[in-house]
């Protein structure tokens, strides 16, 4: 009886449709958002904070970041979804990443990451008994010969690669304005800018703080020859907010 | 007694190796192949266990290209001398291949390298490099001729000389040899000698 029941979450609907993997992806759509966008000199991401209860031991190193990632040396990624679930994805890919440095002695390309990770997801929206992840990731990467990249990855396994995207919660909006305002010329600086622009306009806060986000760049030094994961923190965020509130009230009022 | 030699020039690298098969005291053919091209610009010269040698590079070139239709990009020479070595690694403990060889490539950017690795897993990055008897005469003299601006003309005369030098001096000498140089332009068969 139970094996039955357990294994309808991975059959199809006789309309052909996987009521499970749809049910993942909206409940994703409820999370706390995250934004990615690709720059000329630089990928920035940035993610909405949930948790910003005063109480919240913010040096404890699990509780620190809550949606930003490093998965090796020149990838990172931000999650939106079910955290416990994005874990367990963020250790396989980290996993992965250190299998192929060890095999190869270089680098994983970042697709090939977001590759390994998505076969693991898909897998789970196959194989009875299994729930799949309720996690999207937006992975941001550089690497030698490509540059910078930016993809996405939902829970049914597909992936897809982005110059500019955004997962969780109203990020229908998010994109709407991305494709107003992006540019395939834009800078780090003016991606950031408009990043907070997006999140300002899409989050239920009314003004944004710096404890309600989180902010990571990918940029590469090619006198190094590295590639820095730079967190911003909250003294870097805190100009650019005001920036951005006043520009937002500035409109508010010209609307009134 | 087998026999490979490489050279790491500025814009290319040279493979020569000896192209008899053995078996025992008898020579059984003259025109065996040991230099094996894993993809366009990369070749794989091989020493050792006839079988062994045959199934390892086998192994190594299937990889090689299973990876390419997989994820859409070669592997750069680097990173194919270091599958190799840990397939070595792999292997040394469980069942190890007799094998040695040199690892000769040109990447667009990276520009030519040579590897060279023995059957125990050890590699090396070098410019010149060697195995077997005939290395031991010939290693010395590179060492004296090699520059780092090494033209291709002059490598083939290092490998010419390599070669007689073999032939006087080594008791167990192969009868026949081959040259073979990777470029931008690919791998070419240089000549017999």
């Amino acid at each position: 009886m139970s094996r039955r029941y357990d294994s309808r979450t991975t059959i199809f609907s006789p309309e052909g449709r996987l009521y499970q993997v749809e049910y993942a992806i909206e409940a994703i759509s409820n999370a706390g958002a995250a934004v990615g966008i690709l720059a000329t000199d630089g990928v920035v991401l940035a993610a909405e904070k949930k948790i910003i209860s005063k109480l919240l031991d913010t040096n404890a190193v699990g509780v620190r970041r809550e949606k930003m990632y490093k998965l090796d040396d020149h990838i990172a990624c931000a999650v939106a979804g079910i955290t416990a679930d994005a874990n367990i994805l963020i250790n396989t890919a980290r996993l992965a990443a250190q299998r192929h440095l060890l095999t190869y002695q270089e680098p994983i390309p970042v697709e090939q990451l977001v590759r390994a990770l998505c076969d693991n997801k898909q897998g789970y929206t196959q194989f009875g008994g299994l729930r799949p992840f309720g996690v999207s990731l937006l992975y941001a990467g550089w690497e030698e010969g490509r540059g910078f990249q930016l993809y996405q990855s939902d829970p049914s396994g597909n992936y897809g690669s982005w110059k500019a995207t955004a997962i969780g919660g109203n990020h229908q909006a998010a994109t709407n304005i991305l494709k107003q305002d992006y540019k395939d010329d834009i800078t780090l600086q003016e991606a950031i800018k408009l990043i907070i622009k997006i999140l300002s306009k899409t989050m239920d806060s009314t003004t944004l703080t710096p404890e309600k986000l989180e902010l990571v760049t990918i940029t590469h030094d090619s006198q190094k020859e590295q590639v820095r994961y730079h967190v911003l923190t909250e003294p870097e965020m805190k100009p650019l907010l005001d920036e951005i509130n006043k520009q937002i009230q500035k409109e508010k009022d010209e609307e009134s | 007694m087998e026999y490979l030699m490489g050279i790491k020039g500025k814009d290319f690298v040279m493979v020569c190796s000896d192209t008899s098969a053995a078996q025992q005291i008898i020579t059984i053919k003259h025109d065996e192949d040991k230099i094996i091209p894993i993809d366009n610009h990369k070749l794989m010269a091989t020493s050792g266990e006839p079988g062994d040698r045959v199934m390892f590079s086998e192994f190594i070139m299937a990889n090689v290209r299973l990876y390419a239709l997989r994820f859409g990009a070669s592997l750069s020479t680097k990173a194919v001398a270091n599958f190799t070595r840990s397939e070595m690694a792999k292997a040394l403990r469980q069942k190890p291949y007799q094998t040695n060889l040199l690892i000769a490539g040109f990447d667009e950017g990276a520009g030519p390298s040579l590897y060279w690795m023995d059957y125990l897993a050890t590699m090396h990055s070098m410019n010149i490099a060697g195995t077997g008897y005939g290395s031991y005469f010939v290693l010395s003299m590179f060492d004296k001729l090699w520059h780092r601006d090494l033209s291709q003309d002059e490598a083939f005369e290092m490998m010419k000389k390599g070669v007689v030098e073999v032939k006087a001096r080594l008791v167990v000498a192969p009868s026949a040899f081959q040259v073979k140089v990777i470029d931008k332009d690919g791998t070419r068969l240089l000549g017999k000698l």
